[in-house]
């Protein structure tokens, strides 16, 4: 009889020691819930803080221009008339070279560093390739304008020019000066800078590919390309338009590496040679000396460079969403 | 309960008071602007504070954004390239006086021509600049330099990128000598520059590099840049029709002519100066305070530090390829200018 009373009594001791646990733990669950939460909310808000002061400062030069202002080919401080056009040019189309350019090599890189790489160098390589996604933009910068420009104009421009220059339909594309500066030499910097981003991503997607199917791929007598082609990409898709997207978003933001090599010159570039501007060059050689009107365009031409991201962000996650849903029916 | 209370009353106290005291003997001086300025206004901070013990911490943001500091009162004082007009001082209650004269000379990159070998006029500068004459052998370069031969070469305009008062400088002075770049072009920290072959360098060095680089490119940068990386400069014809080379000599005949004292807040334009010996695209860069500053210790101190630098920074200023003012300026400035503010 005495038994079961101890084991009673104990019993009892338990559970109210068990009770305050539960409670202390579901404290902490509470808080720690709410602490977190609260540190995405600041992501919003922040989110949320940097369009609205943007939009503010912008707000003089879209009531003066209207939408007008994004197609506008002008850029004259002293007459006070601003356009956005070509800078938005200039930052998609050395964005969209880099891509072009970027994205094969990256992809080979990493189909060889994951598929056929022997195992030694296996460390060597991929290390290297971090490394270069840490080098800070203005080395790239200054590489372009001290290295890589003399090189280009000597060696790759006047070439081209006289190879395609006097094409029909294509050959205005590599007319103008050959300087070594302008959307191509920037569109080329810029994929030197994206290429170890998105060649990381890419591998480290198709590492996480289960080494079954690959196996079992392979077993069937699939070719390398075949298991890359059919079992690797539809399996880390998301991963890749993910690794692309980031390389992108790079792209379109690059500020000091651009501005070195691009040209500089407010008009609109007639072909892959000329100079140019692009949103965030502009942004980073002008706000220093910027008043009034000017000031606030250069907010402007800021909030239209996040509304570009914005857009491409989007677009990217719709066309997951659509891959997604092909495959599911 | 009580003793400890009042033990760290106590401490806060000192706590506070120490850091009272500490902020009232660290007075530093805080000026932001111009970049023209920049490495001259840091040495004489750097000799002043070996000499009195107070610091100034610049910051070179560009003139714009050192007139937008001064009126937001987040610095001490301000610094400009473009000086600002007598009536807009008079209305934010701030006194302009100029601290330093430096010089913007047209640099080239033409094989087999030595600097100051090419001499050119202001008019056909502005030309050039403008993308109305677009070769080196164009007649009217050939004109000025008979017996020279010049290469059929095309001209690739070189400019600032950024905002910056050397653009303001040189384009002050290519609009005074000729109509066409004015009506085309004007005078600013930053231009929409014509000419079908131009490209833009961020900062002098930018510039540097690009017309190190391209052959046929005409630009302009400071002269200590030209100095500094050897570059080919052309002699200019003045206002009495000399040709004259850039050095401290010639920019201090443009500044000895000037009549500061003929506008309110001295901002007097040196372009195209008199003077035989004048070099025509000289500059002063300018400094802004408030007559009635918010912290007068910290203006006043920014008073002793310029008087400081007048008396005592003459030859760190040549040493950098600035020209520091006349003697006779620098104590009309103590006596007409620095008087104006409350101490």
């Amino acid at each position: 009889m005495n038994m079961p009373t101890t084991s009673m009594e104990g019993g009892h001791l338990v559970s109210n020691e068990m009770v305050m646990i539960a409670k202390k733990q579901r404290l902490q669950d509470f808080f720690f819930h709410r602490v977190t939460q609260g540190f995405s909310l600041l992501v919003l808000l922040a989110l949320l803080g940097i369009i609205i002061s943007l939009f503010i400062n912008a707000w003089p030069t879209f009531q003066k221009f209207g939408f007008q202002f994004i197609w506008r080919v002008e850029w004259d401080v002293i007459n006070k008339d601003f356009g956005a056009a070509i800078a938005i040019v200039g930052t998609v189309a050395s964005a969209a070279i880099a891509m072009v350019l970027a994205v094969p090599l990256a992809f080979g890189v990493a189909v060889f560093l994951t598929e056929t790489c022997p195992a030694w160098l296996r460390r060597p390589l991929g290390t290297s390739i971090e490394l270069l996604a840490a080098v800070p933009s203005i080395i790239y910068g200054m590489f372009g304008l001290f290295v890589f420009a003399p090189l280009f104009a000597d060696f790759i421009q006047v070439p081209l020019k006289s190879l395609l220059g006097g094409m029909p339909l294509i050959g205005f594309l590599f007319g103008g000066a050959t300087n070594g500066m302008g959307i191509l030499a920037a569109g080329i910097v810029l994929a030197f800078m994206v290429l170890p981003f998105v060649a990381a991503v890419m591998r480290d997607v198709f590492e996480i590919t289960p080494a079954i199917l690959r196996e079992s791929a392979y077993g069937l007598g699939c070719t390398t390309w075949e298991v890359v082609r059919q079992v690797v990409l539809p399996y880390t898709q998301k991963g890749v338009i993910g690794g692309v997207m980031l390389g992108l978003g790079r792209a379109l933001g690059e500020t000091m590496a651009v501005t070195f090599v691009i040209g500089n010159a407010n008009r609109m570039p007639a072909s892959l040679f000329s100079p140019g501007t692009s949103i965030a060059s502009v942004l980073a050689n002008e706000f220093g000396e910027a008043e009034g009107l000017h000031f606030s365009t250069l907010f402007a031409l800021g909030f239209l460079l996040f509304v570009i991201t914005f857009v491409v962000l989007a677009a990217a996650k719709a066309m997951i969403n659509r891959a997604e849903k092909a495959k599911g029916s | 309960m009580n003793t400890k209370r009042n033990f760290v009353k106590t401490l806060a106290m000192t706590a506070i008071a120490s850091l009272t005291m500490g902020s009232a003997l660290a007075a530093d001086i805080t000026g932001a602007g111009a970049s023209f300025p920049y490495p001259i206004y840091v040495k004489w901070a750097e000799a002043y504070k070996a000499a009195t013990g107070n610091g100034l911490n610049y910051q070179s943001i560009g003139s714009s954004g050192g007139i937008r500091q001064i009126k937001a009162k987040t610095v001490t004082f301000g610094a400009t390239d473009a000086p600002v007009a007598g009536d807009e001082l008079t209305k934010d209650g701030m006194i302009q006086f100029p601290a330093i004269i430096g010089g913007t000379v047209p640099v080239l990159n033409i094989d087999g021509i030595k600097p100051g070998e090419l001499r050119i006029s202001g008019p056909v500068l502005a030309d050039m600049f403008t993308g109305a004459i677009t070769k080196w052998n164009d007649a009217k370069i050939a004109a000025l330099n008979p017996g020279k031969k010049l290469p059929d070469l095309e001209i690739t305009v070189v400019h600032r990128a950024d905002g910056s008062g050397t653009t303001f400088n040189f384009t002050d002075y290519l609009s005074a000598v000729s109509k066409d770049f004015n009506d085309k072009v004007g005078k600013g920290a930053s231009v929409k520059w014509p000419a079908a072959t131009s490209v833009g360098g961020k900062g002098n060095e930018g510039v540097a590099a690009n017309v190190t680089r391209i052959k046929g490119s005409i630009g302009y940068v400071e002269y200590a840049y030209v100095k500094k990386n050897n570059m080919i400069f052309m002699q200019m014809l003045n206002a009495d029709g000399k040709y004259v080379a850039p050095d401290d000599k010639t920019f201090a005949s443009a500044a000895a002519g000037a009549d500061w004292f003929s506008v309110p807040g001295m901002g007097i334009s040196m372009v195209n100066a008199k003077g035989a010996d004048s070099w025509p695209i000289s500059t002063a860069s300018f400094i802004l305070m408030y007559k009635e500053p918010t912290d007068k210790a910290a203006s006043a101190e920014a008073l002793k530090f310029f008087d400081w630098s007048f008396k005592n920074g003459k030859k760190m200023a040549e040493d950098l390829d600035y020209v520091p003012l006349p003697d006779k300026l620098t104590d009309q400035i103590r006596s007409r200018v620095f008087s104006q503010i409350q101490k």
